[in-house]
């Protein structure tokens, strides 16, 4: 290889991986992250999108470049060069996916951490009321955990059960007794979901808040996440459920804490008087 | 059994045997009248899927559930998923060509059970009208192609019982088929060929028949007990009966991730085939690709659970199937990069064949690299369920697989009829699909991580602008179809003659006449020792040169052809 075509790669390698990064940063193809957790998935979603830039732009510029510097020209006869194999290249091509997946497997597995997915379910609020036997039963989402290490009192936390069936979620709060179709929280609050199905899978989805767990009947799992911006997001049904799928779809709104209140108060009163 | 069948010794047979176009039509044992009659069948089913997709792409054009009634849309999302998988694409990247080409590049006259190859395919057709039928008896099955309990047993029990019994027909074809090619592969090889002189294809096969048959008994256990709670009342999955739903997650994804293995190694065997011949290059490391696809079949095997990370699965899990997945990563992007050092440095005829490979490369990475962002739990908790999931395995399995099998249709089209496809249209028809395809499935990845699950009828009106545009993607697929039929069919009755090799490939199924005869050919098979051996004498008159009929070798061919 000649000086200046090793300059050209090394020049196209460099553009290649500032402008992938520079994608990473500034493409922007997430909604609003409102909730810790978010914060936390867009970090890992913007060095992913940097890599796989990278890697995509790389290949498809080799492909590309293959096509047009080595296709056959009119007339031209014979074959191409009888390489059939180079160990250092292929120890080369065997080390670059090995770094990219270990370099993205350690990042994303400490994300997952910092979302609270290594914690065990004990430190979950529910589990203050409940015995150890079902304990062992309940299944967490990701960031069961999260009010662990994002918050030291547990106490803190906001039980709500959530009751999901076929086309509809239903949010009981046990203080207060409130039924509700639509989730209520205070901003920057944690939140602990305990969540059953009635009668097939279905999964609370709410993309601004970059959590999904599925609701399943006869296995009740738990979500906890602290939302951390007021607005109204939509709660998606992420697991097909039957004709009404599509449809199956609520509203949280997280407010802050004195309308939160307000909420509450106005119908805790009407809920207790009512049953 | 006989290690090579002597050409006088199936005779009988052979005059059982219809001739002419009827033979299409009958129970014939020619391993070559099998692969076509698969590619056909299941082309036709492949249209059959395209029609089911247009309509959910038509439901799709608008944000409200207009289109059709709400549990139709869902029956022909399930149809449209069941077909493409089970009816088009494992049965054509594995039966069609692989009984086209196995034999062949084994040096055997035929496949090593030729009865059970017919049985395997005539199972297909029946299955595949029993589950269309079904439509029309009382709706077909509404659950996915995933058929998760309990919504499997609680939609309408016929339709569920009915795609249950087309899949376990299909996988059991899909079984024989396998137990045939590991047989034929590694018992019917011509004396003094080696395995590590097969070509890339036959590698290929063997690693996906050892899925297939290692797989899909468990995909078939897990519909039966399926089965049972549906008409018995059996609890293994209902959980008001007391059963356990992630188990039935479980044990479909055992069968179902490997499945898409099924469905894209033999894709990879086919790209190996191709590119050589058409850059006039070896195959870039053959020793490393056959490890790679080998630690494909091997890692296939445990990385299910990425399908259930938000099904509620202890973190232990969770993160032992993150870094399964991840690391297949490593042998699926050595083969790629293998791919691009065999074109480097070649003189790449720029045809239908060679540009459908490099589309399948091209749209393949940007599926692997969403594959391995879907396999960090994290980033799976936001996408999984939505249309980023679609978008994934669409770059996968058609952006992949079909690009594959279209390429090679232009590439063995001329050993299939004799004649030579107009390459023109086919690079018409190219644009058109890669065009088409990517405008359809690129934006899915925005949708789904903006908040539009998958399997729906209706969606937020925000996203209106980006379905549109999925759907007039979808509408560009369907019309490159027309160009690819008519170029097909007509090219069967008024294409150029091509002679025996219009390559001047190496590898064994072009040393002999297009189409072969029966028994493949006249005399002994050939043994090539080097079926890449491209380019190994740069200052001699090249293959390219002189097209060659089997009989004329030229000087290089003699080389490789070592009787
Ligand atoms: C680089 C390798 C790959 C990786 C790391 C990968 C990873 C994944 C993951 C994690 C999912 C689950 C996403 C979710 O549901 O949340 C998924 C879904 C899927 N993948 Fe891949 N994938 C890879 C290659 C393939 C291949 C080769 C195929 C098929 C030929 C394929 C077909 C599919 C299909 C069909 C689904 C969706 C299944 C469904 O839910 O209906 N993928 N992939
Ligand atoms: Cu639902
Ligand atoms: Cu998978």
């Amino acid at each position: 290889m000649s000086k200046s075509t090793a300059a050209l790669a090394i020049g196209s390698i460099i553009t290649l991986c500032l402008l992938g990064i520079w994608i990473g940063q500034n493409v922007n193809f997430l909604p609003v992250d409102a909730s810790t957790n978010a914060t936390v998935y867009d970090e890992l979603f913007k060095a992913l999108f940097s890599i796989g830039s990278i890697l995509f732009f790389g290949m498809v510029g080799l492909v590309v470049y293959s096509l047009v510097r080595f296709r056959r020209k009119p007339g031209e006869k014979g074959d191409g060069l009888a390489i059939e194999d180079n160990l250092p290249l292929e120890i080369l091509w065997t080390a670059i996916p090995t770094i990219v997946i270990l370099f993205v497997g350690l990042y994303s597995y400490d994300i997952y951490d910092r979302m609270g997915g290594m914690q065990s379910l004990q430190t979950s609020a529910h589990h203050d009321h409940q015995e150890m036997e079902s304990i062992q039963k309940i299944w967490g989402g990701i960031g069961s955990g999260s009010i662990d290490s994002t918050n030291k009192n547990l106490k803190d936390s906001i039980p709500i059960e959530v009751t999901a069936m076929q086309f509809a979620f239903l949010f009981h709060y046990p203080e207060g007794d409130i039924l509700s179709g639509e989730l209520h929280v205070p901003v920057d609050k944690p939140i602990s979901m305990r969540m059953e199905s009635k009668d097939v899978i279905h999964a609370f989805w709410v993309p601004e808040f970059r959590i999904k767990q599925d609701v399943i009947p006869g296995q009740p799992t738990i979500l906890n996440f602290t939302p951390t911006k007021t607005g109204k997001y939509p709660i998606i049904c992420a697991e097909l459920c039957g004709p009404y799928h599509g449809g199956m779809r609520s509203t949280v709104v997280v407010e802050n804490e004195n309308d939160y209140q307000a909420w509450h108060e106005k119908n805790s009163k009407v809920s207790v008087t009512s049953s | 059994m006989t290690i090579s069948i002597p050409p006088s010794s199936s005779d009988q047979s052979k005059k059982l045997q219809p001739e002419g176009w009827l033979r299409y039509f009958s129970f014939s044992l020619d391993h070559k009248v099998i692969g076509i009659q698969y590619l056909v069948c299941g082309f036709i089913f492949y249209l059959i899927g395209g029609a089911l997709a247009s309509a959910i792409r038509i439901e799709l054009v608008s944000p409200i559930s207009d289109f059709m009634p709400r549990d139709v849309y869902n029956q022909v999302l399930t149809l449209h998923g069941t077909i493409m998988i089970f009816l088009w694409i494992v049965p054509v990247v594995n039966g069609a060509f692989g009984n086209y080409l196995i034999p062949f590049y084994v040096g055997a006259r035929d496949m090593a059970f030729p009865r059970l190859n017919a049985v395997a395919f005539w199972m297909i057709p029946p299955a595949g009208l029993l589950l269309i039928s079904s439509y029309f008896i009382n709706g077909a099955a509404q659950s996915g192609w995933t058929a998760y309990p309990p919504l499997s047993i609680t939609t309408p029990a016929a339709g569920q019982l009915i795609w249950i019994l087309s899949v376990l027909l299909l996988g059991g074809s899909s079984i024989f088929g396998g137990i045939n090619f590991i047989a034929t592969i590694l018992k019917l090889r011509r004396p003094g060929l080696r395995l590590m002189q097969l070509p890339m294809y036959c590698w290929a096969i063997l690693g996906t028949s050892i899925l297939v048959v290692l797989s899909t008994p468990v995909l078939a256990g897990t519909l039966v007990l399926l089965s049972f709670d549906i008409v018995a009342h059996t609890g293994f999955f209902n959980p008001t009966l007391g059963g356990n739903v992630v188990v039935y997650q479980h044990l479909f994804w055992f069968y179902s991730h490997p499945a898409v293995y099924i469905m894209v190694l033999p894709a990879f065997g086919l790209v190996s085939e191709i590119l050589p011949v058409h850059s006039r290059k070896p195959l870039f490391g053959y020793t490393t690709m056959v490890y790679s696809i080998m630690a494909i079949v091997v890692l296939g095997f445990l990385v299910w659970a990425h399908h259930m990370f938000t099904s509620g699965t202890p973190p232990w899990m969770r993160l032992f199937f993150t870094i399964a997945t991840s690391f297949i990563a490593v042998p699926t992007g050595i083969k790629f990069f293998n791919w691009v050092a065999t074109l480097w440095g070649g003189k790449i005829s720029i045809n239908s064949a060679v540009l459908f490979s490099c589309g399948f490369i091209v749209n393949f990475v940007l599926g692997g690299i969403t594959g391995v962002a879907l396999a960090q739990v994290p980033f799976d908790v936001h996408a999984h369920d939505t249309y980023f999931v679609v978008a994934h395995f669409h770059y996968i399995v058609y952006g992949g697989s079909v690009f594959v099998i279209f390429s090679s249709i232009y590439h063995w089209y001329p050993k299939f009829t004799g004649r030579m496809l107009n390459d023109s249209i086919g690079k018409l028809h190219f644009a058109l699909t890669f065009i088409g395809f990517n405008l359809c499935f690129a934006p899915q990845h925005w949708l789904g991580l903006n908040g539009m699950p998958r399997r729906v009828a209706e969606y937020d009106p925000q996203f209106i602008f980006f379905n549109q545009i999925s759907s007039v993607g979808a509408l560009i697929m369907a019309i490159s179809t027309l160009p690819f039929l008519w170029n097909v069919i007509n090219s069967a009755f008024t294409g150029p003659l091509a002679g025996d090799n219009p390559w001047s490939a190496l590898t064994p199924e072009w040393l002999t006449s297009s189409p072969p005869p029966i028994e493949n050919w006249e005399g002994e098979a050939p043994l090539v020792s080097k079926p890449y051996g491209y380019g190994e004498n740069p200052e001699k008159p090249n293959l390219t040169s002189n097209i060659l009929s089997d009989q004329s070798n030229s000087d290089s061919e003699e080389d490789e052809v070592k009787k």
